[in-house]
């Protein structure tokens, strides 16, 4: 075992230098920070994407007493309820009619708001209608009411702390851990698809396989890429906390997860590990079945498709904590390091993550296992019944 | 790296021993049955023709591809990667990292093998420098000619000092003068009383670096034994040209004689030439010239690869009559 990791440790060194000394790993550290830095160059232009209101515009075809009332109920309302929740409302000329002006190539309105206040019709799409009638009964109503609707005042009682918003809080952390975690898996797991085309198409693996367990090859692998991603996630994560402090962010209106920050952050370093090198065995093993870099690109779709939906389950079983479904993601291993960093989030013991650990740890040590013996009996020709030589000491 | 590792148990007598290996690809018997062992401290050939098994043969025996069958030992182990940091190999197809550096692809390969990598540095320097490779030395694989790349991989593969080294077809590719450096390597290895064993098709370098050698046809082998023993197996040739075209000497030619352009062949009779001399003196033969060839290696393995071919061929035959 001392010597398959010593191998390991050659190999993942060899690895991890070609990578790291390589001109194109400054790409691959600049490539994440490009969308950012874009931004902030084209920050007004972004702004103003942003800001563009997508609400749909009803037209209000009144006479011009009405169309005032309706006017003055909608201020009224989005005074209280905030610009983004009604419907935009704009005048449109009384003629011709709705159903004319609408036809209109030029028509700017989704639907128009005919009639009187008291009798108000709305024309349009039938969907349209569906979406829109509620805000629209409820201004007109306000504009009907007029000065005998009376706004109630709300007391204010303000407290330190909030079991539910602490509880809201967490779960958001949750979420965005999840998030960042599986972000960081796609951009950097899938790379590994292609690990071992290199040794193949250049022969290597010929010296390799006879020198050294082949389950240091893979092991050695795994660990450079992941050394190399943690270059990479430490260099973003660098640059983007300067940016935050650059912008004077304060880091005390941030929620606490359950098991403290210290904790939290040293498991989701765990876990990412975990779930890298999870989902990493499991595409060195595929992509070292492929002969060619095009069979290897082949694959790159389904794999990330499965990643997709590992991340989907794990996101739904946020939502159900102690519940069937997220004990399920807890346990299977794939989806287990996402489930485990967003119950850290939430709930304060300790233990369950110490058990999904050692669980997701043997799990990289099977699937390593199964893709040597796949690797040696359909890459290397060699060896009788995989499964009859998986927990055979891998020495030749 | 000799005697490095703990617990080295005392050097076996063979360095490499197959029992009743088969090694199977499909329904093809790429290795059919083999049985070999090779001395330590020799240098060893394994002979054949293109296809024979000879790779698959050395790729079993280290232990990169599994046997179907049959046992093997590496060093005196049974599983030959526990013995990997005493030997080097050669592969057929040679491979290296195109964008190292040529002493870190030397170092790197002893690495793999257990020299810690700051020694392995120094030693790849010194061998570049050694072999006039010195302005190689930072320069990346990919800028080195192919001869130069297969100097640097073959340095790789004994730059650990192993007590075994397992040379896949060494001097194919190569140039005359790299080829004859390569057998002064190989003299100088087994002169340090390493094991050296190597295959190849082109019998010449057998024949001058051999004590051993197997022959291999048909995924068997067909000879086993020193080169003297496999020329051995072929008795010597006799050419002989006479004046005289008829005669009563002619009966005492060997009944397999056969004449080509004005020669006469045969193989050396039993009871060896001096009856036929003197028959050939008393019947006026007019002796022209006579000669006794002693077969080379060349003929031996012609003789036996080929036989061994034309006995698969039959084989062959059979059975898919049977089929």
């Amino acid at each position: 075992m001392r010597e398959m990791w010593r191998a390991a440790l050659v190999i993942a060194r060899r690895d991890f230098t070609a990578v790291v000394l390589s001109r194109t790993f400054i790409l691959f550290l600049l490539g994440p920070l490009l969308p950012i830095l874009i931004g902030m160059v084209f920050a007004g232009f972004t702004d103003k994407i942003s800001s563009t209101d997508l609400r749909p515009v009803v037209g209000i075809a009144m006479p011009a007493s009405e169309a005032v009332r309706l006017e003055r109920a909608y201020d009224r309302l989005t005074e209280r309820m905030g610009d983004q929740a009604l419907v935009r409302v704009r005048r449109v000329p009384m003629t011709p009619a709705p159903r004319v002006q609408l036809a209109r190539v030029d028509s700017a309105v989704v639907a128009i708001l005919s009639g009187t206040v008291a009798r108000p019709v709305l024309t349009g799409k039938a969907e349209d209608l569906d979406k829109l009638q509620g805000d629209l009964s409820l201004i007109a109503s306000a504009a009907q009411a007029e000065n005998t609707l009376r706004m109630v005042q709300v007391q204010r009682e303000e407290v330190a702390t909030s079991n539910g918003a602490q509880a809201q809080g967490r779960l958001q952390i949750g979420r965005v851990a999840q998030i960042v975690m599986f972000f960081l898996t796609i951009l950097l797991a899938g790379m590994i698809l292609s690990n071992l085309v290199e040794e193949k198409t250049n022969k290597i693996i010929e010296i390799l396989a006879a020198a050294v367990p082949i389950d240091a090859i893979f092991l050695g692998k795994l660990m450079a890429m992941l050394a190399m991603s943690f270059v990479g996630i430490a260099f973003w994560g660098g640059t983007a906390f300067a940016i935050f402090l650059a912008l004077g962010g304060n880091g005390a209106a941030v929620p606490v997860p359950a098991v403290g920050w210290p904790v939290f952050l040293a498991l989701a370093v765990i876990y990412f590990a975990m779930a890298y090198t999870l989902l990493g065995s499991l595409f060195l093993g595929i992509g070292a079945q492929a002969a060619t870099v095009r069979e290897v690109q082949t694959l790159n779709m389904p794999v990330t498709m499965g990643q997709m939906m590992i991340f989907f389950f794990a996101s739904y079983a946020i939502d159900h904590m102690g519940k069937a479904p997220e004990i399920a993601a807890a346990i299977f291993p794939f989806s287990s390091p996402f489930t485990m960093i967003a119950r850290a989030a939430q709930d304060d013991a300790l233990w369950p993550h110490l058990l999904a650990i050692v669980w997701q740890a043997l799990f990289v040590g099977l699937i390593i296992r199964v893709g040597v013996l796949l690797f040696r009996r359909h890459v290397m020709q060699s060896g009788g019944r995989w499964w009859k030589q998986l927990f055979r000491p891998s020495t030749g | 790296m000799n005697g490095d590792t703990p617990g080295l148990a005392p050097a076996p007598a063979y360095a490499l021993e197959g029992h009743g290996l088969v090694k199977t690809f499909g329904s093809f018997r790429a290795v059919d049955g083999v049985d070999i062992a090779v001395p330590a401290g020799t240098i060893y050939g394994v002979l054949g023709p293109n296809g024979a098994g000879k790779t698959t043969l050395l790729r079993t025996l280290l232990g990169i591809i599994d046997p179907d069958e049959g046992r093997r030992s590496l060093l005196g182990a049974e599983q030959p990667l526990r013995m990997a940091r005493q030997v080097g190999y050669l592969p057929e197809e040679r491979g290296l990292y195109p964008s190292m550096k040529a002493y870190e692809a030397i170092a790197f390969m002893g690495a793999l093998r257990g020299l810690p990598l700051r020694q392995g540095r120094g030693r790849a320097r010194e061998m570049l420098e050694g072999h006039g490779m010195g302005a190689a030395i930072n320069k990346p694989i990919r800028q080195l000619s192919k001869g130069m790349a297969q100097t640097v991989q073959l340095f790789g593969t004994i730059i650990h000092e192993p007590r075994l080294i397992v040379l896949d077809e060494p001097f194919s590719g190569l140039d005359a003068i790299n080829q004859e450096k390569l057998e002064r390597l190989i003299r100088e290895q087994a002169q340090r009383g390493v094991t050296v064993l190597f295959s190849t098709h082109v019998i010449a370098h057998a024949e001058r670096l051999c004590e051993r050698v197997a022959i291999v046809a048909g995924g068997r082998i067909r000879f086993e034994g020193t080169v003297d023993d496999a020329r051995a197996q072929l008795r010597s040739q006799v050419r002989l040209r006479t004046r005289a075209s008829d005669g009563a000497w002619r009966a005492a030619l060997p009944g397999d004689a056969i004449q080509e352009e004005g020669a006469w062949h045969f193989a050396l009779p039993d009871g060896g030439i001096e009856p036929l001399l003197r028959a050939l003196l008393d019947g006026d033969a007019g002796i022209e010239s006579l000669s006794i060839e002693r077969p080379g290696l060349h003929d031996a393995f012609v003789a036996i690869a080929g036989a061994a071919a034309a006995q698969q061929m039959r084989d062959d035959a059979e059975r898919e009559a049977l089929v």
